[in-house]
């Protein structure tokens, strides 16, 4: 089988990855004000991401640059063309990254709730913008023949595309209320399990609405691989209401795990509905970006097929020690011992 | 001038964010490996003195650390977003090293870093300190392997033209990885980058002893960066030696730009001027200081070598080496020379100083110095930080302004890189967002190292205190956030 071929998959894992596991962060930083009621449930809210928020970030620099090795074509087209929003997600990790080291270093109630607020939003704004342009590459965009990107801001926000941006932010965020159940005790975890279940309808509506628009999307242009992604589809919507219903009777590990089984079959959906292109145009389909005429050329492929082979499972083993390692909850006591002895 | 040339914009907001990134790149590197150094004398003689230090200067960097990760995703995105044509002609050959990079190196370091921070209670000792040696590693493998990418740039190999002639292809990865500039050039960056760390604890350390406080933990410390700094700037000549012999085989003209250099030379004529006073169209030159045979040295190792001028090259380029780029570039294969020129002395001169600095506070506070250090000295120590830190920035801006006007050497003019569908506006409106944010977030984080350093760190248990080698690290608390 062409290289291409597994590339397109392998950037796909990566992104999927990334989904899961930034995903969460971003779900744990828009929580931050609903559960945050005092100090001391904030620091609890925060450090159940505390270790593994910027490995977690990591994963889109790693998918970034995957697709820039093996898609150049596509990462060219994507990232020229899709430059304000983002400029907006840049902007917005940027803030959200150093707030996390920032907030800490002062005692101040007004400097912690600046770096607070810019995590809130520093979630948000990638949590639905990722989603608009994921949206936006599986529904085509303009394209012209030297595969340059026609469009502007505006065509980006159209109705599908900003409808998968709210899903992926709901999914998110569900499944950040999710993580921090399993990570916190107390007034916290409780409240995270409210959350999560006043997230619920919300959430299965849009993922519903995604699922079958996509469907619809990829019918209309006769995928080939049409029959899996009504089954990723399928598995999504199945795993999307066991989280549901596993939260409702507060089993925390299994609505995490089940919140993770639904986001990754939600972005294989799209992924799948994508194949074989990379970015279909929709003014001339000529001009279309597809995984043969945007990949790499075999050679490099392979270089990185051996890479990736070496080092992915290393980095899936040293990632799952981590967790690992911080698999223990964020107590109320911990936070309240540790501000006891820094003072 | 245009104001709205999506080029020039483009290349500034690349420059701007490409040295503003590389202020937390060369404190990480070196800060890094200081802090697994402390550990590790801590971890072996259990004094605890080392773990304070450990903690403190680890402390300066992970504020910086962050600022690192964050200013770097940008970095990646710039070249799609920016410079798309860029893209598409090199990325089968420089996507490659991007790649090794996230896979191997970043998310190794990001991982460790971590366990490094939050494991302080959770983790074996032993295992402890290795985290922070595994993150070492990783922050330099990386650096070596985003040093491969900017050596195709510098001097492209391991590639061949594709048959439509639109883009480099891969030929031979172990070519781009053994590219001479990058063999040089990783030396080179490391060294510099130990320099500045050096420079940076010979700062914290001459800010407490000349206020008298800290001492048991300043003066150890003291020692540590005031011969990193001189090690460390050894390694910088030797390196950079070696990297500029590179140079003028691979990039005669940034050499003869270095120089000024507009008419081919040999021995005595190649000379190296210290200063000089040019007229002010920058073609001739009014008065200059000059050192016979050094720039004939300093590029071929020979006293009687010959140099090549600019005007000869840019001959050689325009008429057989590169005639259809001719046009393009007016016949001009020259960079800013006032650029290259002063930034290549300056990269040398604040180096220099910092060394000098460096064995004079080795001379005065020697085991049986007469007199105790006078204040001044301590607070011209404190400039030792920002004369590293100039140093490395002006050498960058050396190397990259130096390349212009080819965006890869000889392939691709820079001019031609840049994103046909970004409209000027647009660059301009993120060109703006990241200098206004940058800055805010320079404010903070100087404050905040700043305001790190002044707490200074953990004072040493007193006599009556209880045995210190266990405490410590139980009260460590697992909750940094």
């Amino acid at each position: 089988m062409d290289l291409a071929y597994l590339w397109f998959f392998i950037v796909g894992v990566l992104f999927v990855g990334y989904f899961v596991l930034d995903g969460f962060d971003f779900g744990v930083g828009m929580s931050l004000p609903f559960l945050g009621k005092d100090e001391v449930s904030r620091r609890q809210v925060i450090n159940t991401i505390g270790p593994v928020w910027d490995l977690n970030e990591t994963w889109v620099i790693v998918a970034g640059a995957c697709l820039f090795a093996a898609f150049p074509e596509w990462y060219a087209t994507l990232f020229s063309g899709f430059y304000l929003p983002l400029l907006l997600i840049l902007l917005a990790l940027i803030l959200r990254g150093v707030s996390f080291e920032y907030r800490h270093q002062r005692e101040d109630i007004r400097w912690k709730r600046r770096f607070d607020a810019m995590i809130t939003i520093g979630s948000f704004v990638p949590a639905i913008l990722w989603g608009v342009a994921v949206g936006n590459i599986v529904q085509g965009v303009p394209i012209d023949e030297d595969k340059n990107f026609t469009g502007s801001l505006f065509t980006l926000l159209n109705p599908y595309g900003l409808w998968v941006g709210l899903t992926t932010m709901l999914l998110f965020w569900l499944h950040g209320t999710y993580f921090i159940g399993l990570k916190t005790d107390g007034q916290v975890h409780h409240d995270a399990q409210a959350l999560g279940k006043k997230l619920a309808i919300p959430a299965v509506v849009f993922a519903a609405g995604t699922v079958v628009w996509t469907i619809i999307i990829a019918a209309g242009r006769e995928a080939p691989l049409l029959w899996a992604v009504v089954a990723a589809g399928a598995i999504a919507a199945v795993a999307l209401l066991a989280s549901v219903a596993f939260n409702w009777v507060d089993r925390d590990g299994r609505a995490f795990a089940a919140g993770a089984v639904s986001i990754v079959f939600a972005v294989l959906t799209l992924w799948l509905a994508l194949f074989p292109y990379v970015m279909p145009a929709s003014n001339d389909p000529a001009n279309s970006l597809t995984i043969s005429n945007a990949s790499s050329t075999e050679m490099t492929l392979q270089i990185m097929s051996w890479a990736a082979l070496i080092f992915l499972p290393l980095v899936l083993a040293y990632q799952g020690w981590t967790y690992w390692i911080f698999r223990k909850r964020v107590t109320r006591s911990m936070i309240e011992k540790a501000e006891a002895t820094a003072h | 001038m245009d104001f709205l040339d999506p080029l020039l914009l483009a290349r500034w907001q690349f420059g701007l964010t490409t040295l503003y990134h590389f202020i937390f790149v060369p404190l990480t590197l070196g800060m890094s490996m200081f802090v697994a150094i402390f550990q590790t004398i801590w971890h072996r003689t259990g004094n605890v003195k080392w773990l304070h230090l450990t903690r403190f200067f680890g402390k300066i960097f992970l504020i910086n650390f962050a600022m690192g990760i964050v200013t770097g995703i940008v970095q990646e995105f710039q070249f799609g977003m920016n410079w798309s044509s860029y893209s598409r002609f090199v990325g089968d050959v420089f996507g490659a090293p991007l790649a090794f990079e996230g896979l191997m190196a970043f998310f190794f370091e990001a991982t460790f870093i971590g366990l490094w921070i939050f494991g302080w209670n959770k983790l074996p000792r032993g295992i402890h300190l290795a985290t922070i040696w595994m993150t070492v590693i990783g922050t330099w493998l990386s650096a070596y392997f985003i040093l491969a990418a900017n050596a195709f740039m510098q001097n492209p190999q391991g590639f061949q033209m594709s048959e439509s002639g639109h883009r480099a292809e891969m030929a031979d990865f172990g070519a781009v990885l053994t590219n001479p500039v990058v063999l040089t050039q990783f030396p080179h960056t490391i060294f510099s980058a130990i320099m500045f760390a050096a420079g940076v604890i010979t700062a914290v350390c001459a800010w407490h002893l000349v206020r008298g406080q800290n001492l048991e933990l300043m003066r150890p410390a003291l020692k540590f960066g005031l011969w990193g700094t001189i090690i460390a700037f050894a390694g910088v000549v030797l390196s950079g030696d070696q990297l500029g012999l590179v140079m003028v085989n691979t990039q005669p003209m940034k050499m003869a730009a270095a120089e000024a250099l507009f008419n081919s030379a040999c021995g005595a004529d190649a000379s190296f001027s210290i200063f000089s006073i040019g007229t002010p169209d920058g073609t001739g030159e009014v008065w200059s200081l000059r050192v016979p045979y050094a720039l004939a040295f300093l590029s071929t190792h020979d006293f009687n070598g010959c140099v090549e001028g600019i005007n000869d090259l840019n001959n050689l380029y325009a008429t057989t080496k590169f005639p259809q780029f001719a046009d393009q570039v007016n016949g001009n294969f020259a960079p800013i020379l006032w650029v290259t020129y002063w930034s290549f002395r300056w990269m040398m001169g604040f180096g220099g100083i910092a060394v000098l600095v460096a064995i004079a506070g080795l001379w005065v506070t020697r085991k049986n110095a007469k007199r105790p250090v006078a204040r001044w000295m301590w607070k011209i120590a404190i400039w030792q930080a920002p004369l590293a830190l100039f140093g490395i920035l002006v050498g960058w801006i050396f190397t990259e302004m130096g390349r212009q006007p080819w965006i890869v050497f000889g392939q691709m003019l820079t001019q031609d890189g840049v994103s046909p569908n970004v409209p000027g506006w647009t660059v301009l409106i993120s060109l703006v967002a990241f200098t206004l944010i940058y800055l805010a977030l320079a404010i903070v984080e100087f404050g905040l190292i700043f305001k790190t350093v002044k707490e200074g760190p953990q004072p040493l248990p007193g006599p009556d205190d209880p045995d210190p080698s266990e405490v410590s690290v139980e009260n460590t608390p697992s909750t940094v956030y």
